[in-house]
């Protein structure tokens, strides 16, 4: 009967909603408990305490700060183009929950299980880039606007050799599906034999993300705020939610390129006790805390160092390395055969 | 040999890894702020916080207008008026400070040759408006009724050093 439902168009429509309202809610917790931990985290590097007044360990300050967002004033700078002006905080938040449409959390729990999973992911993220020059066209600011270019620029850079890291996984997987990529691991995480490909893609993941120590699109010493320095209130909160939510896409697809996605370490009895689910919110959240433990480490880099990085060490680095990867491959016969 | 030597070095990111330990390390030492609010750092008995009038046990005001405070005060923060009581003795009619302007220096403190002007041990007077940081006779007399038991005890603490 239920199963008769759901084969029909309007059942078919009703499940993919639940599902991606399955998927939402809980991104969007994570999202504002991320605020939460990269506060906290950053308080403990500095010894300060962080927040911890409202609520128990303060618990409660992401919503404090969703409501302060939300009673504010959505300012329009009179020289701005209110429609794109409005346009990019929804492209920019939209984008990143869209990207999530097919990473897998368990084994078949990707909302659409496609074949070109990565090629989405890769082509998503790079729309991004949209959202934010849009921002920055639109408030007509000088500051929002070199924060754009800024940030358009570095996110392209970095895309190259993140495709060519992304490139020499995928030739050790021999399919662009997401899951087969996890699947693929059973036998030994990527980190390990594409260790160096591993670090080049992190740290690539902060620059796409505009991410400390890459973050100068936002450098507040210098561009006051970057490419959002005009919005306010709701728009300024979904460029928010969307770079955080960004934040937990890179480190998703993080922990399904290199680190086994669902999948337990070593495969061993204690260890495969844990569902594959728990496991992949584990390892997200490791990757998170990188991200935020880097943060408050790293001074940031000048704009000129940042793009000697991104094309003369990571693009012949990541390219010298899917060389020696295919060659590698080729040479003991280790290329794989995509699953017919 | 040196350009290798160096270009391997921060290929293998060594002094990035060794920052990251560091604030590693860092993130799990004990936190150096107190949690404000709710615990307060230890004050010396030489603080200069808010300003207290301060009365004799009998309950007799110590001051006696000879008006030294309002004189050395270097912002001129303090404003007296004075004339002799019914029963002749001489005493303020008003005394003001406006806390605004006050440097907190202590001063006035050190002039009093009564010890009736006091600085107090309180930091937390912040107000919504800025009128009420006009301290009038009434309210520095009231302060010093609220916080007489911490006034003597920090005179007598700080009694050897003076």
């Amino acid at each position: 009967m239920s199963n008769f439902f759901f084969e029909t168009t309007g059942g078919r429509v009703i499940l993919t909603f639940a599902e991606a309202l399955a998927l939402l809610v809980p991104l969007l917790i994570m999202v504002a408990y991320l605020t939460y931990a990269e506060r906290k985290v950053l308080a403990a590097i500095q010894l300060r305490r962080g927040p911890n007044v409202v609520g128990p360990f303060g618990l409660l300050q992401p919503f404090a700060d969703a409501i302060k967002m939300l009673m504010k004033e959505t300012v329009i700078p009179s020289g701005s183009n209110r429609l794109l002006f409005l346009l990019a905080p929804m492209l920019t938040f939209g984008l990143a929950m869209v990207a999530w449409a097919v990473i897998p959390v368990n084994e078949g729990w990707a909302i659409a299980d496609i074949n070109v999973g990565i090629l989405y992911l890769f082509a998503i993220s790079s729309l991004g880039v949209y959202g934010v020059i849009i921002a920055g066209w639109a408030s007509n600011s000088k500051y929002a606007f070199l924060g754009a270019l800024r940030s358009a620029a570095q996110m392209v850079s970095y895309e190259v050799s993140m495709g060519f890291v992304i490139v020499s996984v995928l030739l050790c997987v021999g399919s662009l599906n997401l899951t087969d990529i996890v699947l693929a691991q059973q036998t030994i995480w990527f980190c390990i034999p594409l260790f160096p490909m591993f670090i080049v893609f992190f740290i690539s993941t902060l620059a796409e993300t505009n991410r400390s120590p890459f973050d100068l699109p936002e450098g507040e010493s210098e561009i006051v705020a970057g490419f959002f320095v005009e919005y306010s209130s709701l728009s300024f909160g979904l460029f928010f939610l969307g770079e955080y939510a960004n934040m937990i896409l890179m480190s998703g697809l993080t922990t399904i390129l290199f680190l086994g996605g669902w999948l337990a370490p070593f495969g061993v009895v204690p260890f495969t006790w844990i569902p594959g689910p728990i496991w992949f919110i584990l390892k997200v959240c490791l990757c998170l805390f990188v991200f935020i433990w880097v943060r408050g480490t790293f001074p940031r880099y000048r704009y000129d160092q940042l793009m000697r990085l991104g094309w003369k060490v990571f693009l012949p680095l990541s390219l010298a390395w899917l060389v020696i990867t295919a060659g590698a491959l080729m040479l003991f016969g280790w290329l794989p055969h995509a699953p017919a | 040999m040196a350009f290798l030597d160096r270009t391997a070095r921060s290929m293998l990111l060594g002094e990035l890894v060794a920052g990251l330990v560091l604030t590693l390390r860092y993130f799990f030492t004990r936190k150096a702020t107190i949690n404000y609010p709710y615990e307060k750092g230890p004050i010396s008995p030489r603080f200069k916080g808010e300003h207290a009038l301060r009365r004799y046990p009998n309950g007799e005001e110590r001051c006696i207008a000879c008006k030294l405070c309002e004189a050395i005060c270097p912002a001129q923060a303090i404003t007296i008026e004075a004339e002799p009581r019914d029963d002749g003795s001489r005493r303020t009619t008003r005394y003001d400070i406006d806390m605004t302007k006050c440097i907190y220096c202590g001063l006035c403190e050190e002039s009093c040759p009564v010890d009736a002007i006091v600085e107090g041990p309180n930091f937390e007077f912040a107000t919504e408006t800025r009128e009420e940081l006009m301290y009038d006779k009434a309210k520095l007399l009231s302060n010093g009724d609220r916080w007489e038991p911490e006034l003597s005890r920090r005179l007598e603490m700080d009694a050897p050093y003076r």
